[in-house]
């Protein structure tokens, strides 16, 4: 009383969240609520025993809101050891709203929780188990369990009932508490109470799901599980506890589920509870939600257990007539279920395929999903023309997001189940022009991979897929696998086949123009116009009349800011005209590649394609990441570097193949990497081996190949190829920055060096706006080209590359300053250094 | 199990939170921005199901109030929509055609509702009049202890069962 003088009476629960509720905006509430919480701290700090109850509803409320409300938790305490109802209600309430198992007022509740369960007032013990379930901590299992399992025993059902479900917390919280609970559970499934019965069952599939010794010990309940269940299913209607019809269907489920694991591998006690699984599937009450859950939960069951054949089908069946459900709900389980059970009974499974491929035009996009996945689970030789008109239709139609999952899908299976190679290759150009740019990355090599191998059609499939580019060129996939197949099997474009239904034949302009669209639209892909130009430049052996034309499209792009390009345009032309007499030799159709690699890119989890995909990649221009990574030097993987190194020699070889260098292929055990590698980038250009597989390529030919590929080399060059300027120079190496240089000299014009420069930062952090400068004495002349990047990645993580081109007409020995600059985690570095030992050879 | 259970409305506002699995405030305040956000994201031709994170969320929508709960794997979708019902019976009959606005003003009562029927997350009697029976017995004595001289003692003993 002398109080309320003082301060004023707080407010009411239910004036706040009115006021609360009247705010017109967040900032408005926001003012309310910090007011309010003010009001509630000072009250919590004057000790004020009279409002706590109502104060601490009010921050309940408030916290349900977003705000803190952490200042209410000891007094949730000081309600919870308050002998009044309402403040016990209200403390637990909160308890269970504001603590999570790691505070320290955990300790308080248990001696509280400790109290209350031993209290006289059923209810003030109901409000102790409920907390108990809600925030149970590992402390508070062990400190309480005894309690509650003497509280299992009680006579009172109210008690009995939350007492056990106590367990089932603290035994999920600590299993190894579970044997104090075994002794008191073995007779709960007498009781004749259902919330007692439902709660044990529970608890008897918590600690047989935990312990196979437990599960051992219970599975003598089985036959008492089926006559309690043949009591639900037989016994009269009973109002208490009926569901639309369906006696219980919570305690239903339950046993059920019990049966489930009792049932699992072990032929007994599945015989058991066969009979009693028929008589619920069959007298279930199928109208209502309620129904579909109970028979949801029995086929789960039979599939579970050793069921017998007759009834497996009859679950099956059951979740087929779940899928002519109008409830969206009971369709979408039978075909999650289905997708469980499919591989276990796939013909009974396989029966219901019409009804399954119907869901695909499900309007709910989560049972479309399901439907997709289950119907890619069913198709199988027998199947697949069929299948195959109803997925690819819904390729068409499905939404974005699936159309990459389904034309992938799409393409794997038509590979494993495709009838005839005619009908492979018009399935993958209808995924090409239906799924469009939605088709992977992966799946353009896959194809490729695909037509290659299936040589006879090899005229049908360049005709087919030139007719779709003639249509359309926008379509990345499309155009990508296209312009392939035009490259290597163009000239069969212009034969006439007399075999063909409709006769197809184009003539070489109409195939250089639409390549020449391909090559200069705006909408191609910079991968897609490198596969064209290669295609471009491989039809220049196999067609007469339209050189002009593709040497000037091939030139055209020399200038291009595309790198990757111009390097093409650049090779391609000095093709033209150095080594022109080779170039049909050089252009020939690419030898197939081994089908266990393609049996490898199917079954690929990303990993595992590394150096396989080495070889398949380059094989096409620039597709794949690891080719592009061939190319792009900086983005060399660690994985691979020992591997790539040389292959950059190569390519930088090849990227000066004007001035004709001497070949560096190191002798060593590492030969044959190398051989494999040369293959691997003279793949865009060159294959002498048609017809030998790749990989059984020794590396002898491989000289061979190189050496006539260059022609300029002599015997004794070839001798003493690796002295020319193969030694790898340490030119700077200081706070994880190496330099290397690599230099050659010029067989031809023996006064031109060329120095290749490789940067690597073996430090944690990248290195960038990286600078490299050289300087040499008057009598030279240096000419520095474009570095492959700026940012040296960490690690050695890849490398920055750039050339050197030094003219040394007085043949002087060489000498070198170089400057370095860069910036590494915010600081700009500089350094100096110089380079005088450069081996004689290159300039006496 | 049911690993927790959020009332929000079709708004977005949070109405109830039944939390059976130990998680920090933030981490408690994350799960709901994100699962108020997929749900009501959720088109009515859709069915009630999604698969989040390894639970599976059962939601339902009874007027302006979405009931939306988080069950385990192994749990039974279609009975979780059973249990979301007998909630909202219980409610019902308790506040005499429940609204949303009850719920708001009466929050705590929906809380003591829950925790008659579920423990644990999971149902501990299947009886709508044992649970009805047990709220209004809890009310009754919370009426008797604000006035002190109350029949406390009477109440205290009589079972339920």
């Amino acid at each position: 009383m002398m109080r309320s003088l003082t301060t004023p009476t707080p407010k009411r629960l239910r004036d706040l969240i009115r006021e609360i509720r009247s705010a017109r905006t967040a900032a408005d509430e926001r003012g309310v609520v910090q007011k309010e919480c003010a009001a509630i701290r000072e009250s919590f700090r004057d000790q004020d025993n009279t409002y706590r109850c109502r104060n601490l509803a009010k921050l309940l409320y408030i916290h349900m809101l977003g705000y803190p409300a952490h200042f209410g938790q000891l007094e949730c305490l000081k309600l919870i050891a308050s002998p009044k109802f309402t403040d016990k209600r209200i403390g637990y309430l909160g308890a269970m709203l504001l603590l999570d198992e790691r505070q320290d007022v955990h300790l308080l509740v248990t001696n509280s929780l400790k109290n209350d369960l031993s209290h006289q007032t059923q209810y003030i013990q109901s409000l102790a188990l409920c907390t108990l379930g809600s925030i149970c901590s590992t402390e508070m299992s062990r400190d309480l369990a005894g309690e509650i399992e003497k509280m299992i025993k009680s006579s009172n059902a109210y008690v009995k009932k939350k007492a056990i479900l106590s367990a089932f917390c603290i035994i999920r919280k600590v299993p190894d508490l579970m044997e104090m609970f075994i002794p008191a559970t073995r007779t709960l499934l007498n009781e004749k109470n259902h919330g007692v019965l439902l709660t044990s069952v529970c608890l008897i599939t918590e600690m047989c799901e935990r312990s196979p010794d437990t599960l051992h010990h219970f599975r003598k309940t089985v036959p008492q599980l089926v006559r309690i269940l043949k009591n639900l299913i037989m016994a009269g209607y009973s109002p208490e506890h009926d569901v639309s019809g369906v006696s219980d269907p919570f305690l239903q489920a339950k046993i059920l589920r019990l049966l489930r694991i009792l049932g699992k591998n072990d032929t007994e006690a599945s015989e058991t509870m066969n009979d009693i699984l028929a008589q619920v599937a069959t007298n279930t009450d199928t109208s209502k939600n309620v129904g579909h859950a109970i028979l949801y939960e029995i086929v789960l069951t039979i599939m579970g257990i050793q069921s017998e054949a007759g009834l497996r089908v009859l679950a099956v069946n059951i979740l087929g007539r779940f899928l002519l459900n109008n409830d969206k709900n009971i369709r979408y389980v039978a075909l999650n279920t289905l997708l469980r059970v499919v591989q276990a009974d796939y013909n009974a499974v396989q029966r219901h395929r019409t009804t399954i491929v119907d869901c695909l035009k499900d309007p709910d996009i989560s049972i479309r999903k399901r439907a997709m996945e289950l119907s890619f689970a069913l198709v199988n030789t027998g199947n697949v023309r069929g299948m195959m008109k109803e997925l690819l239709h819904f390729l068409e139609t499905c939404d974005p997001e699936f159309k990459a999952d389904v034309s992938s899908n799409i393409i794997l299976v038509a590979e494993k189940h495709s009838p005839n190679k005619r009908w492979h290759i018009d399935t993958i150009v209808k995924v090409l022009t239906t799924a469009g740019n939605y088709v992977q990355d992966d799946m353009v090599s896959l194809l490729i991979q695909l037509i290659a191998e299936t040589t006879s059609l090899h005229g049908y499939t360049v005709k087919t897929m030139f007719e779709q580019l003639q249509c359309d060129i926008t379509q990345q996939p499309l155009t990508q696998v296209a312009t392939w197949c035009i490259g290597e099997y163009g000239e069969q474009l212009l034969l006439d086949q007399p075999d063909e239904e409709e006769p197809m034949q184009f003539t070489e302009e109409e195939v250089v123009i639409v390549l020449e669209k391909v090559l200069t639209n705006n909408n191609s892909t910079e991968v897609t116009k490198e596969y064209c130009i290669t295609a471009i430049m491989k039809l220049s052996s196999r067609f007469r009349t339209s050189m002009g034309r593709i040497k000037k499209l091939i030139e055209y792009y020399s200038t291009s800011v595309n790198v990757e390009l111009q390097q093409r345009s650049v090779e391609y032309t000095s093709v033209f005209t150095k080594f022109d007499h080779m170039r049909s030799a050089l252009l020939e159709q690419m030898p197939l590649i081994e089908k266990s690699r393609s049996k490898n890119m199917l079954s690929n989890e990303d990993e595992g394609m590394g150096n396989e995909m080495d070889l398949f990649n380059s094989e096409k221009p620039g597709g794949g990441d690891v080719g592009i990574k061939l190319l792009d030097t900086a983005k060399q993987s660690t994985q691979q570097s020992t591997h790539q190194t040389e292959g950059q020699n190569i390519l930088d070889l090849l990227g000066d193949l004007g001035p004709s260098p001497v070949i560096p292929i190191n002798p060593g055990p590492s030969k044959s990497a190398g051989a494999n590698d040369l293959l691997d980038l003279l793949g865009d250009v060159a294959n002498a081996a048609s017809g030998n597989p790749v990989n059984n390529m020794v590396p002898a030919p491989n000289h061979n190949l190189m050496d006539s590929l260059l022609g300029a080399t002599t015997p004794s060059a070839q001798m003493n190829g690796g002295t020319t300027g193969l030694e790898t120079l340490t030119a700077f190496n200081k706070n994880g920055l190496l330099i290397e240089f690599m230099c050659e000299r010029d067989e031809a014009q023996d006064h031109i060096i060329t120095v290749n420069v490789k940067a690597t930062n073996s430090t944690a952090t990248s290195m960038a706006d990286f600078v490299f400068q050289a300087a040499v004495p008057k009598s030279f002349q240096l000419q520095l080209l474009s570095p492959s990047s700026n940012v040296i990645p960490p690690m050695n993580d890849g490398a920055v590359t750039q050339v050197i081109k030094l003219n040394n007409p007085q043949k002087q020995p060489i000498r070198m300053r170089i400057k370095v600059s860069y910036v590494q985690n915010g600081n700009a570095i500089a350094d100096t250094g110089e380079m005088n030992s450069f081996p004689k050879l290159l300039w006496e | 199990m049911m690993q927790f259970m959020l009332l929000f409305s079709r708004q977005g506002k949070l109405r109830l939170q039944k939390w059976y699995t130990a998680h920090t405030d933030k981490a408690k305040k994350k799960i709901t921005r994100e699962l108020i956000t997929l749900v009501l994201a959720r088109k009515p031709k859709m069915c009630s199901f999604l698969e989040w994170k390894d639970l599976k969320i059962v939601y339902k929508r009874y007027a302006s109030l979405y009931f939306c709960c988080a069950i385990e794997p192994e749990d039974n979708e279609l009975l979780t929509l059973e249990v979301i019902h007998r909630y909202v019976e219980l409610l019902d009959k308790y506040f005499g055609s429940v609204c949303e606005l009850d719920i708001i003003f009466n929050f705590e009562k929906a809380y003591f509702m829950l925790d008659e029927l579920l423990l644990g997350g999971e149902v501990q009697d299947t009886s709508k009049k044992n649970v009805l029976k047990a709220i209004a017995a809890q009310d009754l004595l919370q009426e008797e202890s604000e006035e002190p001289k109350g029949i406390l003692e009477e109440m205290g003993f009589t079972s339920s069962s």
